[in-house]
């Protein structure tokens, strides 16, 4: 694939790529490693100008976007806190983006309402980057979390991966279940009843060729998993604490338990952890999640040089 | 002799082979005035079928049916049986068909979607599914499996 085909698309859906664009985007981002850690320079993008239009607060995504487009010589503008903007002042989303459009060369957004993302994209005549859209999609996420399966493990296809905690409103799992069928993964569903996978995710997960195992236990999956996939299980989810307490306590991994896991074993998290992983977990081995934080850098120039037409 | 129970029409639309009980809601979404004299309704519901057993027949006169009203009954009665009329006979007859894609026909039913916000724009869908009936929102994603409790 030549890395020109990417220029001028919008990246809103990880269900919108093939596994042929998904693959490009994940070699281009190993040769983005180095860079994004300040070890070479690759300027590609001087002149460019990266639209930031965060709606929702954000940390890690907007900063790494930003670091993203800084290390390849571009710039960025925009906003994190809406309140300061005219959004405040009525503005609907369409005319911001229209706006911010005219203003740069690509826009990042994120937004709390599902489908944000596609409106920007269907309005701008510049590459739309969904870094987010409610309880919707978050590609970029996906990206970087196959990008680190596949640094790790050095395969998608056939790897056991565990999608753990609250596979319900986590949007997160819900786009990476969707990228992990497509790549031929085995995937296994560990949730509380209340938190399982909503059955419209399971259908289309099915439909993308995967075929899903659910399970309520961390323990049920432990020596089998090669992916641990933690996700943090929102304590406003629970109107009784006691139920909280009694999930929350379920879906804990410690260093104890992974002591039964494979030895290539890998613990993943989107971050922010709360206590879903006990601190001892992160001088084994098998705790990559820094890592996977810091993956966000190289997976964000690929896209960032891929859509912009830098020259790699 | 074949007695009527509705008379035939000379010019308009006759939508038959609505599934019984239907009619009323195929009247309604295509928003006819009924204190408009301009438009002779008859509609007949539980009518004797041999296809169907029962079912409702709307005959319009003197209106064409636009496309965007073909689909939403399409979407309440599918196989019924439209016919355009002109000068007593048949002109034009076609089956609804679910359509492939909606526009300002079907709501969200997710009310987190950007279609339910206040943004200028129309809901926008794309069937997925013909049997169960299930349509996915163009913006949010999520899938409408219930086209009734969704027209706008």
């Amino acid at each position: 694939m030549q890395h020109n085909e990417f220029v001028g698309k919008d990246i809103v859906s990880i269900k919108d790529m093939s596994n042929e664009e998904i693959e490009h985007i994940l070699d281009v981002a190993k040769g983005m490693v180095d860079v994004a850690k300040g070890k070479k320079k690759m300027r590609v993008l001087e002149d460019r100008i990266l639209g930031l239009a965060f709606f929702e607060p954000s940390t890690r995504t907007k900063l790494s976007f930003e670091c993203a487009m800084l290390r390849l010589g571009g710039k960025c503008l925009g906003f994190s806190d809406p309140t300061s903007t005219s959004v405040a002042k009525g503005e609907t989303l369409s005319d911001t983006v229209r706006m911010l459009s005219s203003y740069s060369d690509a826009i990042v957004i994120r937004h709390k309402y599902e489908g944000a993302a596609r409106l920007a994209a269907r309005i701008s005549d510049k590459p739309v980057i969904n870094a987010g859209d409610g309880a919707g999609q978050h590609p970029t996420q996906t990206l970087l979390d196959l990008f680190t399966i596949r640094s790790k493990l050095g395969k998608i296809e056939g790897v056991n991966v565990a999608l753990i905690g609250d596979l319900k409103y986590g949007r997160t799992v819900h786009s990476l279940a969707y990228a992990l069928a497509k790549f031929r993964a085995n995937l296994y569903f560990v949730a509380p009843e209340t938190l399982q996978m909503p059955d419209d995710i399971v259908d289309t997960v099915c439909e993308l060729g995967g075929k899903p195992e659910k399970y309520s236990r961390l323990e049920d999956v432990i020596e089998h998993a090669d992916v641990f996939y933690m996700t943090r299980i929102q304590k406003e989810r629970f109107p009784d604490v006691q139920e909280y307490n009694k999930v929350s306590g379920v879906f804990r991994m410690d260093a104890k338990m992974l002591e039964n896991a494979k030895k290539n074993a890998i613990v993943m998290h989107p971050l922010p952890r709360v206590n879903e992983i006990q601190p001892d977990v992160d001088e084994t081995p098998h705790a990559v999640y820094f890592e996977q934080a810091f993956n966000g850098v190289p997976v964000r120039m690929a896209i960032l040089a891929l859509l912009l037409g830098g020259e790699l | 002799m074949r007695e009527y129970k509705i008379t035939p029409i000379v010019k308009g639309t006759v939508i038959d082979h609505i599934p019984a009980g239907m009619g009323i809601r195929v009247l309604k979404i295509l928003g006819l005035d009924v204190s408009d004299p301009k438009h002779t309704v008859s509609l007949g519901i539980h009518v004797r079928s041999k296809k169907l057993g029962w079912k409702d027949i709307l005959k319009i006169e003197d209106r064409e049916l636009k496309k965007q009203e073909l689909d939403k009954i399409a979407l309440i009665a599918p196989g019924a049986t439209i016919s355009i009329i002109e000068k007593g006979e048949v002109k034009e007859k076609y089956k609804a068909n679910l359509p492939e894609k909606t526009k300002g026909i079907l709501r969200c039913p997710n009310p987190n979607c950007i279609t339910n916000v206040g943004e200028p724009i129309e809901h926008e869908f794309i069937l997925i599914s013909r049997n169960p009936v299930k349509y996915r929102c163009m913006y949010c994603e999520r899938i409408l499996d219930d086209v009734l409790k969704n027209l706008m």
